[in-house]
């Protein structure tokens, strides 16, 4: 037997602390397998120990709460007796090892982690972060990435309805993969994670388990280095088909009530879902690793029980039922197989041919691992690049030219190269086609609707990350605002760097006080989410990226609108205060190579009028579109409202905003990144009526323009500043990625 | 006994991913590469020793399943191991 | 009447296909693959999806589901057959109808809306169309390239088998308008008898106008018609053939 001495610790990642602390929760020292377990499930990936005492300051309840953080999603009450059931997760550092399987069964993941509750999944989301795609490493990851995303949710047949793709040199080494799945429930089909009733047999299902992604939790814990190249083989392979047929079973299965709980494997496979269930049931379980189908030979319990091999799912099935279980996974020719029973000795214990391998208290594995209050310090260069100096840029750009540079900037253009590969009609649900703020599906048999979201400024948190995860929030909640739904839930992946590092422990805490100040402000509850920290490269941390998932209702799935204009001879209302704030935005690092300056700032008390009054005009029918801005300002904006239309160009004159230095007040009025602001066309005999309800809703509201015409003209105090033929301007957007990737060849 | 089957595109078929590959080769500098096709290869284990027998049943697995006959052509390996 | 929609393990448009039918006030029931008789049909729809996972060929392990008996003599008796998708492709391994699918000319699979020109209107799933009329119809799929040998393509050209081509809003055929590379910009095709149809695109997710398009309807409503009216009607089995 080997002998756990530091050297065995340092490979498990188990500090001489949290040593001796497995030692007083088990009275005696561990056996190797026992380590082993303890290694997965006290790693950052699945215990949250540097993270937990932020989390905890998440606002989590709220009267449509179903189902807050701890279960494999959360659930919110969307009427009708329905749920809508949802969570984001990451897969950042398998997708840069392995960009196609990483990004695969990351999306497979968070699938499991839908239908596992009893929702079917009927939405995919996406959160990319990619380098630059000058860099032919950075195209070869989006590639991969793009394609396997499509790959297993397209072959799953669920439909990928929207998402944002952002390109940033500070991700080159770190791509940043977040998938949100959106699924659906009746309130009485939720099933939970939960082992009870002693003596109830526990089943495993799915694929077979093989040695792959042994260590993938602690993988996912730990910073990159050299030697990454060869932690190759702890990726793991997704087979979507194996994947759709246990979804299509799960379901079946648990509509027949003979389930007590369900739990996918997932990180930490066997050891996480048999400590995970009967930590929640209050009960212990009794397996024997004899029983787990394996598809290599010679396993040891150590690699049968870390194995995180996908597509695997373990059930705790009420006694005297087994056969009708087992006889609906047949009929998928899936076999469901007995590997124990539900215990009350609130002991995960492990049996090898009937002896006893590792025996080890649940609580232990899942709730009293450490907990870390690690120090926090602001960046010593945090105020530095704070301070924006227009002087110091040399000439501001000329409008047009800023205007043709920023539509064919990849973080503004079309990501129609991606979303083209996605399956997005698959359903027979998606409303609202991707590429437009939300994606929305109907709900059949109800009027209803759910619109989802998901958003984040990496360059807004550099720059200031209680700000900028403020901004990500409100984002997310305007998106699914423009399109007519109220926001009822929040999901949210928080992408940070190594957490032993104070400055990045100082970003994390403050990127998440302000997402609980914005969730409370705007009244939208965390439900749940994914933290994925140690995303550095050779001592480069990524850019602090909150990535926000918010889940909206539309009361009426038809009375809902997208950013594009609907007829020539509407006028153009701008929403919101315009107070041409550079700091961070694309203009300045586009055109002038900076990112500097404090994010917009955020009132949001404004912010939550704005949405309210645009959800009323929605549905109301008193808008024929409604686009938020951001990236790029009102120009880009209004250009994107104008662009998938046919040909419905606009016309524009906006009022300088006052007070900019050094000759940037136009820039600044056309590029300016203010929060808070949404551009609806509206019909002419409608103006008033618009105009009147936002006076009354204490919205700030200016009618700027008109739609129609072929060319995108933009006028500041009177002045033409930006004279452009739509269609050549749209080409641009449209096709800057594709010509990026083409040029790969 | 094992076989192996080895399934291709027939030549008359336009092979896309064969094509993107050879652009991707040409690209790393590979510039004498003239034509990629991508195929398939099959290893295919079964029972009995009687090399004639196995010949057979392989070929008529490649004709019916392994292999497309519209677009694709195989060709069947016996290993004597 | 009734459609029946046979349920591959992959399938992931079989729920949409009777969802569509049911949209049109017609009934939809879902077969599973291990099922040896249809049971009450009127017309058969092999839906989209990845069966067996697409793995080996699209089509390839799903013609040799126990049902595929039951489609072939529904088809041989004249009953209307729609393959749409992976259904289309299941057709083509199965033999059903002549040709085959390689992958997308630029390696990628692709999904947006693309306009579908009706060719031919005496089939049971374009009768209510008018000829040369523009459908503008989903498609999702990574293996759509179609591709015959060319004798076997001037066959289908002599004998009006193709009855859906990729063109542009207008209806004419462009070097952009073709999505997959497929030859002639072939889209859908029929068999001899013009009982069994296949296609690309996705009419089932075109059925109500929210979801982007309802052109879709036609596919499925010149079915209902065409088989009410006594037009295409599979013949009684023979009661030897059990």
């Amino acid at each position: 037997m080997t002998t756990i001495d530091s050297s065995v610790l340092e490979r498990h990642g188990i500090t001489p602390d949290e040593y001796q602390r497995i030692i007083e929760l088990l009275g005696r020292e561990p056996n190797l397998l026992e380590l082993g377990l303890f290694s997965v499930m006290w790693s950052e990936h699945c215990s949250y120990k540097s993270s937990r005492v932020h989390l905890k300051t998440l606002p989590t309840t709220g009267p449509r709460v179903l189902q807050g953080p701890g279960e494999n999603a959360g659930a919110v009450d969307i009427g009708e007796g329905l749920a809508a059931v949802f969570k984001i997760e990451s897969h950042n550092h398998p997708s840069f090892i392995e960009p196609y399987q990483g990004a695969a069964t990351g999306v497979g993941g968070i699938i499991r982690d839908i239908f596992t509750m009893g929702a079917r999944p009927i939405g995919l989301l996406n959160a990319l972060r990619f380098g630059s795609l000058d860099q032919p490493l950075a195209r070869r990851i989006f590639e991969g990435v793009v394609a396997g995303v499509g790959g297993y949710g397209n072959s799953i047949g669920i439909p990928t309805i929207g998402g944002e793709i952002v390109f940033d040199d500070v991700y080159a080494g770190n791509p940043l993969v977040n998938v949100l799945c959106l699924g659906l429930a009746r309130h009485d089909e939720i099933i939970k994670g939960n082992a009870g009733g002693e003596g109830n047999p526990v089943y495993y299902v799915g694929a077979k388990t093989g040695r792959d992604g042994i260590h993938g939790a602690t993988m996912a814990s730990a910073e990159f280095d050299e030697s990454s190249a060869e932690k190759r083989p702890a990726v793991q392979v997704g087979d979507p088909f194996m994947e759709k047929l246990l979804m299509e079973a799960c379901l079946e299965v648990q509509k027949t009530g003979a389930l007590v709980g369900i739990q996918d494997m997932g990180a930490a496979g066997l050891t996480c879902a048999t400590s995970e269930m009967s930590s929640r049931g209050g009960t212990g379980m009794d397996v024997d690793v004899m029983h787990v189908p394996q598809r290599e030979t010679g396993m040891t319990p150590y690699e049968t029980m870390l194995s995180e091999s996908q597509e695997r799912m373990l059930m705790v099935v009420h006694a005297g039922r087994e056969a009708e279980v087992e006889a609906i996974f047949e009929k998928w020719d899936l076999h469901a197989v007995r590997i124990g029973h539900v215990t009350s000795t609130g002991r995960v214990r492990i049996h090898e041919h009937g002896t006893l391998v590792a025996d080890v208290p649940a609580p232990a594995l899942t709730d009293e691992g450490p907990v870390y209050r690690r120090p926090m310090r602001e960046p010593a260069w945090q105020r530095e690049v704070q301070k924006l100096s227009l002087e110091s840029l040399g000439a501001p750009a000329a409008p047009q030219d800023a205007m043709d540079a920023l539509l064919g900037s990849p973080i503004i253009a079309s990501k129609r190269w991606a979303y083209h590969q996605y399956d997005h009609t698959v359903g027979t649900n998606t409303i609202a086609q991707p590429g437009t703020a939300s994606g929305v599906v109907r709900i059949k048999g109800s009027k209803r609707g759910l619109a989802v979201s998901v958003d984040g400024n990496g360059r807004f948190c550099y720059l200031d990350p209680y700000r900028g995860a403020m901004l990500a929030v409100a984002e997310a909640a305007r998106n699914v605002a423009v399109v007519g739904a109220e926001p009822v839930g929040a999901t949210n992946n928080l992408n940070f760097g190594n957490p032993e590092r104070p400055e990045i422990m100082w970003q994390f805490g403050e990127a998440v006080r302000g997402i609980g100040d914005a969730c409370r402000a705007l009244e939208v509850p965390v439900t749940g989410g994914n933290v994925s920290l140690y995303n550095e490269t050779e001592g480069r941390a990524i850019y602090p990226t909150p990535v926000l998932g918010i889940v909206g209702l539309l009361e009426d799935a038809s009375r809902t609108v997208t950013r594009q204009f609907q007829s020539p001879g509407a006028r153009i209302v701008a929403l919101g205060d315009n107070r041409g704030e550079l700091g961070g935005s694309e203009y300045l690092a586009c055109l002038h190579g900076q990112v500097a300056g404090a994010p917009p700032a955020l009132d949001l008390q404004a912010e939550r009028a704005l949405q309210r009054l645009i959800i009323a005009l929605v549905r109301e029918g008193l808008v024929e579109s409604a686009h938020d801005c951001s990236e790029g300002g009102l120009a880009v904006a209004v250009a994107e409202c104008a662009f998938d239309t046919g040909g419905i160009g606009a016309t524009v004159d906006v009022p300088a905003v006052d007070g900019i230095r050094a000759g940037f007040g136009v820039n600044a009025t056309l590029f300016g990144e203010s929060a808070s602001r949404i551009v609806v066309s509206v019909a002419a005999a409608r103006l008033d009526t618009v105009l009147a309800r936002a006076a009354k809703a204490g919205v700030p509201a200016a009618a700027i323009g008109e739609t129609g015409g072929d060319r995108l003209r933009f006028s500041v105090d009177g002045a033409i500043v930006i004279d452009m033929a739509l269609e050549g301007a749209e080409t641009r957007w449209a096709t800057a990625i594709e010509r990026k990737m083409a040029r790969a060849r | 006994m094992r076989a192996r089957v080895y399934v291709t595109l027939k030549p008359s078929v336009f092979d896309p991913q064969g094509r993107v590959v050879a652009d991707a080769l040409l690209s790393l500098g590979y510039e004498d590469v003239k034509d990629v096709r991508q195929g398939k290869f099959f290893e295919v284990e079964l029972d009995g020793g009687d090399p004639a027998t196995a010949e057979a049943r392989v070929t008529e697995m490649a004709e019916k399943l392994l292999a497309n006959p519209v677009i694709e052509s195989y060709r069947v390996e016996l290993l004597r191991s | 009447m009734t459609f029946a929609v046979v349920v591959f393990p992959g399938s992931n448009s079989d729920r949409d296909a009777a969802e569509a039918a049911r949209v049109l006030g017609e009934r939809a029931r879902l077969v599973w693959h291990k099922d040896t008789e249809l049971g009450e049909a009127d017309a058969v729809i092999l839906p989209g999806g990845f069966a067996h996972g697409d793995y080996l060929r699209t089509g390839a392990i799903a013609r040799f589901s126990p049902i595929m008996g039951a489609v072939a003599d529904f088809a041989e008796r004249g009953g209307p057959v729609l393959g749409i998708c992976n259904g289309f492709q299941v057709l083509l391994e199965a033999g059903l109808l002549p040709g085959a699918m390689v992958r997308n000319r630029d390696i990628k699979f692709r999904c947006e809306f693309v306009p579908v020109r009706v060719d031919q209107v005496d089939t049971p799933f374009t009768s209510a169309c008018a000829p040369g009329q523009v459908l503008h119809l989903p498609i999702a799929h990574g293996e759509g390239n179609y591709y015959a040998p060319p004798d076997v393509v001037e066959s289908l050209e002599a004998n009006r088998q193709v009855i859906f081509r990729y063109t542009d809003r207008s209806g004419a055929m462009t070097e952009g308008s073709n999505p997959n590379g497929s030859v002639h910009a072939i889209a859908g095709i029929c068999n001899a008898a013009r009982n069994v149809v296949g296609l690309m695109p996705h009419p089932e997710r075109a059925c109500e106008a929210p979801l982007g398009s309802d052109d879709g309807r036609i596919v499925l409503a010149s079915a209902a018609e065409a088989i009410r009216d006594g037009r295409f009607r599979a013949r009684p089995a023979a009661a030897a053939s059990r």
